[in-house]
């Protein structure tokens, strides 16, 4: 995708059906995840996965502002992903595109299908993933930090939320791809899983695929998610079994 | 306050129905309502379409003009995609800069317009490197009566189907030239009510689901962009199952945004 006109494309599969950084189709990148990684914060988290770093913080509940987004018989949960102006190859320009909008708007819907906002009305839960350092999956990865972060803020949830995209390379079903693969592949699919219920809540889809493809594609991702699930939780559970470790 | 007594009673209700197979307007759980598509709606527009789906009203226009092309695309042409709800369409909008609502719409359609690779952008090029056109299209929702992705992706594409290449106006060729479609996209939404899934979602429906979740599809049978929305979940056999109602309505969307016309 992005790539019309564009001139070299990388030899993205192997004849062994390795990848070009030799995982194989069903591999995570590798993944380390710091629970209570700010001070400041209620809660927070910090995700090197590939290439990509992540800080995710969480205030709240608190008083909404402003004050007409407030709820009665609710919290809000409002969240803020924004890509840091060196993240990116090519300066990015600071503040939030409309990407980054539309992707702050499906991780709030995303985790407010999993916080218990009625029992903390009036008030908000706000959510800010700060991508220091991209290279594709970044909304997955901020949504894991994110998830640990609230986890560590003590916001009830249904569970916690793992994510991550597949995508479709050289006509393969592959899990977790990385920056070539993202910019020269045929497909992204990133989504969320609630582990509990095994259902999506988030869900995006960009490229082509046949529904075979997709079903396949469906599947590998849930499996995925299921492992970053453990990552997920041993970070969460070596938060409180040793003091905090900070990132970087 | 009675605004949340008045949704939380009506969503009560529309979750009763739906535990039964009906809908409020006594639609079937996989029925759309009547869609509609006018193109040339707008004379000065390059290519134009109103698309009504029920009472839903939107209008898409495209304007091509002549521009750089970007850097890492030398050979191709520009597309955007954007999508205005403005005020007048809904008691919902407010004036102001766009709400996180309408860069979802317009970034999704722009997303199935693009993946599907409506338009062959090379053919957009003039000169490599230095000039190239630019497509611009423009989605203006006029009346919000639910389900503004579908509706605004089949008047895009209704608009696209129908739209000319202003050669003579920019000087670039002595006579004008139709823009050449090459894939057909659609979107294809539903939202969850309790554990139905329905299609073409009506505003109130749009204000008590539980998610929702809407599917792009090509006449060759590809899958091109999807997108969950609104607070709630879908399994992966939700979504594979939503995936072939798609496709079984995506043809007769597709024939009605390329032929303009009608369905009853």
């Amino acid at each position: 995708m992005g790539s019309v006109g564009a001139k070299e494309v990388p030899v993205l599969l192997s004849p062994e059906g390795l990848r070009i950084d030799g995982r194989k189709l069903d591999e995570l990148r590798s993944i380390r995840i710091v629970a209570g990684a700010l001070h400041q914060a209620d809660g927070s988290a910090f995700v090197e996965w590939g290439a990509n770093k992540v800080m995710a913080a969480v205030y709240g509940p608190r008083e909404v502002h402003p004050r007409h987004l407030q709820q009665n018989n609710k919290a809000i949960v409002q969240c803020r992903y924004n890509m840091a102006a060196f993240s990116v190859d090519e300066r990015k320009r600071p503040g939030l595109d409309r990407r980054s909008q539309e992707i702050s708007k499906v991780i709030a819907e995303a985790f407010e299908s999993v916080i218990f906002a009625e029992e903390f009305p009036r008030t908000s839960i706000d959510v800010y993933i700060e991508v220091l350092q991209a290279n594709a999956g970044t909304r997955c990865a901020g949504i894991v930090a994110a998830s640990v972060a609230l986890a560590d803020a003590g916001i009830p949830m249904v569970d916690l939320l793992p994510a991550v995209a597949v995508g479709k390379v050289s006509g393969a079903i592959a899990l977790d791809l990385k920056k070539e693969e993202d910019n020269f592949g045929e497909a992204d699919l990133p989504m969320a899983l609630v582990p509990q219920s095994g259902r999506l809540v988030l869900l995006q889809m960009e490229g082509h695929m046949t529904r075979d493809e997709l079903a396949k594609a469906l599947d590998l991702g849930v499996s995925g998610c299921r492992s970053i699930y453990e990552k997920m939780k041993q970070a969460l559970r070596d938060r409180y079994a040793g003091g905090t470790e900070v990132a970087a | 306050m009675s605004d949340e007594v008045t949704a939380e009673i009506l969503t009560t209700h529309l979750l009763d129905l739906a535990a039964h197979g009906k809908r409020l307007d006594g639609r079937g759980i996989d029925e759309y309502r009547p869609v509609s598509i006018e193109p040339g709606f707008v004379s000065t527009a390059d290519g134009s379409a109103l698309a009504r789906i029920g009472s839903t009203a939107v209008l898409c226009g495209i304007k091509l003009e002549p521009g750089k092309p970007f850097p890492d695309t030398p050979n191709a042409g520009v597309l955007t995609t954007n999508a205005e709800l403005v005020p007048l369409s809904n008691s919902m909008f407010e004036p102001g800069p766009p709400h996180p609502r309408a860069i979802e719409v317009s970034r999704v359609i722009d997303r199935a317009i693009r993946a599907a690779e409506t338009i062959d952008l090379t053919k957009l090029c003039v000169t490599p490197g230095e000039k190239s056109w630019v497509c611009y299209t423009d989605v203006h929702v006029l009346d919000h009566s639910g389900n503004l992705i579908d509706a605004g992706m089949l008047a895009a594409l209704g608009a696209l189907t129908h739209a000319t290449m202003p050669n003579r106006r920019f000087g670039i060729a002595d006579a004008d030239a139709p823009l050449d479609v090459q894939h057909f996209p659609v979107e294809c939404t539903f939202v969850r009510l309790g554990e139905t899934i329905v299609v073409d979602p009506s505003f109130e429906e749009e204000q008590g689901a539980q998610g929702r979740i809407t599917i792009a599809t090509d006449e060759s049978g590809r899958v091109v962009a999807m997108q969950k929305g609104l607070i709630g979940a879908f399994s992966p056999d939700d979504v594979k199952a939503v995936v072939e109602r798609a496709f079984a309505h995506g043809d007769r969307l597709r024939a009605i945004a390329r032929q303009g016309g009608s369905s009853a």
